[in-house]
């Protein structure tokens, strides 16, 4: 292992664990859809090392706000975003930072799992090669840490050469949040992650997040109600592109202030 | 399920069967009349020698002029494709995403492209030659079978990279890659076997064209041993053959026909073969 990947790999898990204001916040976010607008002047702060839930019906631009926040939404020209969005105190809308750094800082998990055309351990490598890495002991190493993060590591030590479209969804989601992990993200933006799993695979995942806030902010969109209130340290709830109410889970859920969130509590019980 | 609804299943069901299978009728009885009719010439002097005095009289000899020199052109050619088509292909998907109109605007040319008669390729091969002051030349071949079969690799690769969902752009960019590391390391493995379709498909139809090559490789009874000389080509080794009033030479042009055929196979059973083993071992 070479002197400077050593040294790479120390600062960021010291960096991984100190505990620095890890936190994203938001002022005036406005993204536009040609002449629609899908966000309104969003104003947020998102707690290090909890759960926010992003909750609120389909269509009130919660998985936009997670593109914003990773700048996915500048793969696709129609979307104009205004405002500041600050990822540890950098505004990443108006950086000069390159965009893959940027993005590096957050691991993205999709509504269904999107394992890289290649094998299991492949999919895992990919990543930390991309953070420069080349030593392939310490390759190696981390494939087996990030497996064993989310609990995959006993099921596909014996098949790591295979390819990863070979594991059961619940398992190819597993396997996308280690490859997220394996970039060594600060956040994790997680967009309805469980919608296309089964109850069990759903269960996995929410207990991984749980023990995973140890260590990341984990931004969670959802529109279930029950995985909200399962899961959430903090709760913003989004009604047509703006944010209604925020808070923590308690508040919101048992004193909820406006009229949307009580009937989407209603409706959602 | 009500008995109307059965009729209509079993009448498309046998519809479309039919359709299917007529086609696969269709190449058996090609493959058969051309080799049957061939049979007498199809000799192993046919496909290791060149052609003697007189061979278009009937004399002795083969056509490996025309095998290598269709081989030379075919290869050169979708080589040449290849290095353009491939990254023209990633670039339209990969960082023409956001702009759909431009995106639209080159399909529609390279559509227009693919369409053009290959005789049309043929007349601005021998113009553009005739410009730079070459000669009829396996280079003039190469390039003018190129420009054919460039706009193949181009839409059919395009079309396998346009069905990659979007998820996995975004799982790929989201994990700090660059869109070149995307378009090279996700994009061109996951649709490694369309582009293998793409390549075939080209390689076919550049080793079986006449007419792009009529005037500009030539036709020589030599093999050519360097670019600025003319090659013969199997597909007008068979034209003029075939227009022969001799019987025996007639039967060498469905002969050549034949063999046509099995490099075409050969090669397409060897890359798809090629395919599925690196499918196995790095794609999926």
């Amino acid at each position: 292992m070479h002197t400077n990947e050593i040294s790479m790999l120390i600062n960021e898990q010291i960096e991984s664990i100190s505990t620095n204001h890890n936190i994203v916040k938001i002022n005036n976010l406005n993204v536009y859809a040609d002449s629609h607008q899908i966000l309104k002047n969003i104003n947020l702060t998102i707690p290090k090392n909890k759960i926010t839930v992003l909750l609120g019906p389909s269509g009130c631009g919660k998985t936009t706000l997670l593109k914003s926040m990773n700048k996915l939404t500048d793969l696709y020209k129609e979307l104009k975003v205004t405002g500041n969005i600050f990822i540890e105190d950098d505004d990443i809308l108006h950086t000069t930072k390159n965009v893959p750094s940027i993005r590096q800082k957050m691991g993205l998990l999709g509504q269904r799992p999107f394992p890289l055309p290649m094998s299991i351990y492949k999919n895992i490598s990919y990543g930390i090669k991309l953070k420069g890495i080349r030593d392939k002991k310490l390759i190696a190493f981390s494939v087996e840490k990030y497996l064993k993060e989310v609990g995959l590591w006993e099921e596909v030590k014996n098949r790591l050469n295979q390819p990863a479209t070979s594991l059961s969804i619940g398992q190819q989601q597993r396997l996308c949040l280690a490859r997220g992990l394996a970039v060594k993200p600060r956040i994790i933006l997680a967009d309805e992650p469980t919608s296309a799993l089964d109850p069990i695979s759903s269960k996995i995942i929410e207990n991984l997040f749980r023990s995973l806030k140890e260590h990341y902010t984990i931004i969670l969109v959802t529109h279930v109600l029950r995985q909200a209130v399962r899961l959430a340290d903090h709760v913003v709830f989004m009604y047509n592109g703006e944010v209604i109410e925020q808070g923590s889970p308690n508040t919101l859920f048992n004193t909820p202030k406006t009229q949307k969130l009580k009937e989407y509590l209603v409706d959602g019980n | 399920m009500k008995r109307s609804k059965k009729t209509e299943e079993a009448v498309f069901k046998i519809l479309s069967g039919f359709a299917t299978y007529s086609l696969i009728v269709i190449l058996a009885f090609i493959i058969i009349v051309v080799f049957v009719k061939g049979f007498n010439a199809l000799t192993w002097e046919m496909v290791v020698k060149t052609p003697k005095g007189g061979y278009y009289y009937g004399g002795e000899g083969g056509v490996l002029n025309a095998i290598m020199g269709s081989l030379y052109i075919a290869f050169g050619a979708t080589i040449i494709a290849i290095i353009i088509g491939m990254p023209s292909a990633l670039y339209l998907n990969v960082y023409l995403l956001r702009h759909k109109k431009t995106q639209n605007t080159i399909r529609y040319i390279l559509d227009a492209l693919w369409g053009i008669p290959s005789i049309v390729y043929g007349a601005f091969g021998f113009t553009l030659m005739l410009y730079l002051g070459l000669n009829a030349s396996l280079l003039a071949g190469i390039l003018t079978v190129a420009l054919l079969i460039t706009p193949i690799i181009v839409r059919t690769f395009d079309e396998v990279l346009s069905t990659i969902p979007k998820g996995l752009h975004e799982a790929t960019l989201a994990l700090g890659s660059t869109r070149t590391e995307m378009a090279f390391k996700v994009m061109l493995k996951q649709g490694f076997s369309g582009f293998i379709t793409a390549v075939l498909l080209a390689f076919g139809r550049g080793i079986g064209d006449a007419a792009s090559v009529l005037f500009t490789a030539g036709y020589t009874d030599l093999i050519p041993v360097n670019i600025d000389e003319p090659a013969a080509t199997l597909p007008l080794a068979i034209f003029f053959q075939l227009g022969s009033p001799i019987p025996e030479v007639r039967e060498r042009a469905y002969a050549a026909g034949a063999i046509l055929t099995i490099i075409i196979l050969t090669v397409s059973l060897t890359a798809r073969l090629f395919s599925r083993q690196y499918s196995k071992s790095n794609i999926n």
